[in-house]
This record gives C-alpha cells, structure tokens and sequence, in this order.
C-alpha cells in the first residue's frame, strides 16, 4: 500500500531509519569526509608555503566548534566546502600574481632595451617575484644635465641594506629622540 | 634518532603506558591515542644544558621552515586533526606550530624552567603533541573521552558541552584535548612526580610518540 501524504513525516523521521543501519552510513560518510578534509588541509598548506613572500592567499578556515569535539555531517562538510573554497581562492590568488608577474618581467625587459621610454619607472625584485631587495630604477644620468639632453639609463641596486648600516640609522634615530643631535 | 639515542631508548624504564580512548571516539578518530611516562622530577629553573639545547635548537629553526612546518607530515597531521574536531589550527595552534611561531616573535626559544622547557624540547624535535601533568593528582590511567552531561573542568568550566574532547583519569577530566589543564592537575611548585603524556593521532607514527616521551623524560630525569 502507497504511504499517504499525511504519513510522509512519520517515514522520513531519524528513528524510523536503524533498522537500514543509517547510523552506520554516517559514519562511512564522516570518516569519507575527514579524509577529504586531510587532503584538502595538504593541498591548502602547500599553497601557502608556494604563495608565502609573493602574495597573501586567504587560508583561514573558521572554528567550526568553540571546544573540541566530534563534528557531526554538516559541520564536516561545512569545513570541507570552507577549505575547498579557500584553495579556489588562494589558486586564484596566485594565478592573478603571476600574471603580475609577468607582466611586470615584460616592462623590466623594455625598460632595460630603452630607459628613456620608461622614465622614473621602479621595478622591484618583488615584483617579479625573485627574493632579495633589489630594484631596477630607470633614471637619467648626470642628474638634471641628462634629464634635459635625454640620457636615461637603468639603474640596479646594489641589494639589501647591510646589518650594521640600519644599525646606525637606529642609533642615530635614538639620538635624534634623545636630543643629542639637531 | 640516533644510534646512542636508540639504544639508549631500548634500555627505557619505565616503559611509556598505552592509555584508553573511548570507543566511539577511536571509531570516529582510528589511529588517535595518549600514551605517558612518568617522572621523578620537580618543577624548576632548567639548568645550563638545557638552556643551551634551547639555544641550539632556536639557531636550527628559520623562517621558512616555520612557514613549510604545515606540510611536513607530523605537523599536518596535527592540523588535520584539529580540523576534524573543529578547531582552527590558524588560531588554536597545535603545539608544534605554536612554538615555531614564539621562536619567530621572540628571535629564540625561551626558557620558561622544566618541565616546559623538556616538553618545547620534544616538541620541536619531533612535533608530537606533549602535555605535563602532576603524576600524584592523577587517578589511574589516563583516557581520551568525551564529556559528560553536566560534567565540568575544575577551576576552568563549570560545565562543558556534552560531547566535548577530554583527557582524563579514572575519576574526572584532567584537561581538554588540546586545551587548558584543569586546575590541581597541572604541575605545581610541590609536583615531585610529573607525567608527561603524548597525544597521537592519525598520520603520526608510534615511534615518533616513544621517542618524543624518552626526550622529554630523558631531560627531566637528567635536570
């Protein structure tokens, strides 16, 4: 006999399910996810230690309890949907950097085959992503002279500034704060 | 390890315990468990070998290994159970990460007396997630369990939620799993045996935990 509409809830309620083992399909589907979340966890992880020092990639996923305990269906799969957005984003994120990137390597390469073209311009290490503190300053040479006669030339830093030099800025910053220099 | 330290370790007495975790908790978690040894030690200022240990390791530890940390498989699988119990690793940090990231801000492993100092040493050197309690408070065995109704963390919270994650003896729970220790099971100015116990989860494996709890003792016995 068809169950009738009225009858619907009464089938559709939780207790009405032990005898099909629904609990022990749960679990499966728990411990199903927790393994999803195990890789997803991997694959976030490796993106922020590829992104980290280029660009910031959001990594942060929400507390899913205030105190620790066992997450049930939803609140796994809530975590699960939450990393897998966040490795959507952070691959975004480091996709729309290295198209910076690169671009920023094709305006190095022009600027460095004709300067003047490119006055005053500044590219950075960091901004195409290599490690360091240099710099590539398109500049004229013999200062206001070769601004009027059109001689420009790029110029590269010499790098990150030595301990002992930002040191002294320090102490002399200090002095300055104390009174003992003008 | 080393071979010094391996034999060393054969020759450990006592040997570390296997405590219990309830049922439906492993059910839920396979490969989760506490095992600890316990010491004759006293709380106090950590000696010079010690300090220079922490020194040692801090001139090991950079940067960019705190920020690699997440993908060794130790420390990721710390941050995979904090996940799956529904903690944010990012702001709940698991001890290990924890510790990477006091070295950074402090520019070195900080002394902080024992046993804290043997536990960070552990830490580091193996990323196992270690806790101290008063062994002489400590009723039985130790258990991963899930709390009762009504039932509370002395001195922190009057009553947990039911269901919430705990390490505890046979009488009550001594701590949260991953959380602050209840009061009068933490070690104390009067502690003269401390336990140390390690908290394993999936992903780590079994010698990591013994080498983990020999280190920590070893440096505890010998202060």
């Amino acid at each position: 006999m068809w169950p009738t509409l009225s009858g619907m809830p009464v089938l559709l309620r939780q207790e009405d399910f032990t005898g099909l083992d629904r609990a022990v399909d749960e679990r499966e589907a728990r411990l199903q996810l927790r393994r999803q979340i195990s890789r997803l966890e991997a694959e976030l992880a490796g993106l922020f230690g590829d992104a980290f020092g280029h660009t910031e990639v959001p990594h942060q996923v929400a507390a899913a309890a205030t105190a620790p305990r066992v997450l049930d269906l939803g609140e796994l799969e809530a975590v699960r949907d939450s990393l897998a957005d966040r490795i959507a984003e952070a691959r975004r994120a480091l996709v729309e950097r290295e198209r910076v990137e690169t671009d920023n390597r094709e305006l190095l390469r022009k600027m460095l085959v004709a300067p003047r073209d490119y006055k005053w311009v500044r590219v950075t290490r960091a901004d195409i992503g290599e490690p360091g503190c240099g710099a590539w300053h398109s500049r004229p040479w013999l200062g206001p002279i070769g601004m009027l006669m059109g001689w420009w030339r790029v110029k590269v830093s010499s790098g990150c500034p030595l301990a002992g030099r930002l040191a002294a800025v320090e102490h002399e910053a200090e002095a300055r704060t104390a009174g003992f220099l003008a | 390890m080393s071979g010094v330290a391996a034999e060393q370790r054969m020759g450990w007495d006592p040997a570390p315990r296997q405590g219990w975790v309830a049922p439906h908790i492993v059910s839920e978690f396979p490969g989760l468990g506490i095992a600890w040894v316990e010491v004759d030690a006293k709380p106090g200022r950590s000696p010079e070998p010690v300090r220079r240990r922490l020194r040692d390791l801090s001139d090991r530890t950079y940067g960019s290994q705190a920020i690699r940390l997440r993908e060794r498989p130790i420390p990721w699988a710390y941050r995979v159970f904090f996940r799956q119990i529904g903690l944010d690793p990012d702001r709940t940090r698991t001890p290990v990460e924890q510790l990477a990231l006091d070295r950074l801000h402090d520019g070195g492993f900080r002394s902080k007396g024992l046993p804290a100092d043997a536990l960070d040493i552990a830490i580091v050197e193996t990323g196992v997630a270690l806790r101290a309690f008063d062994a002489d408070s400590i009723v039985g065995s130790l258990c991963i369990r899930d709390s009762a109704p009504g039932e509370g963390l002395a001195g922190q919270e009057p009553e947990m939620a039911q269901g919430t994650l705990t390490i505890a003896d046979e009488m009550r729970p001594v701590g949260l799993l991953f959380g602050p220790t209840a009061e009068g099971y933490g070690v104390h100015h009067g502690s003269r045996r401390i336990a140390v116990a390690a908290i394993q989860v999936k992903g780590v494996p079994q010698i990591a935990v013994e080498e983990a709890l020999w280190m920590a003792a070893a440096t505890l016995e010998a202060a």
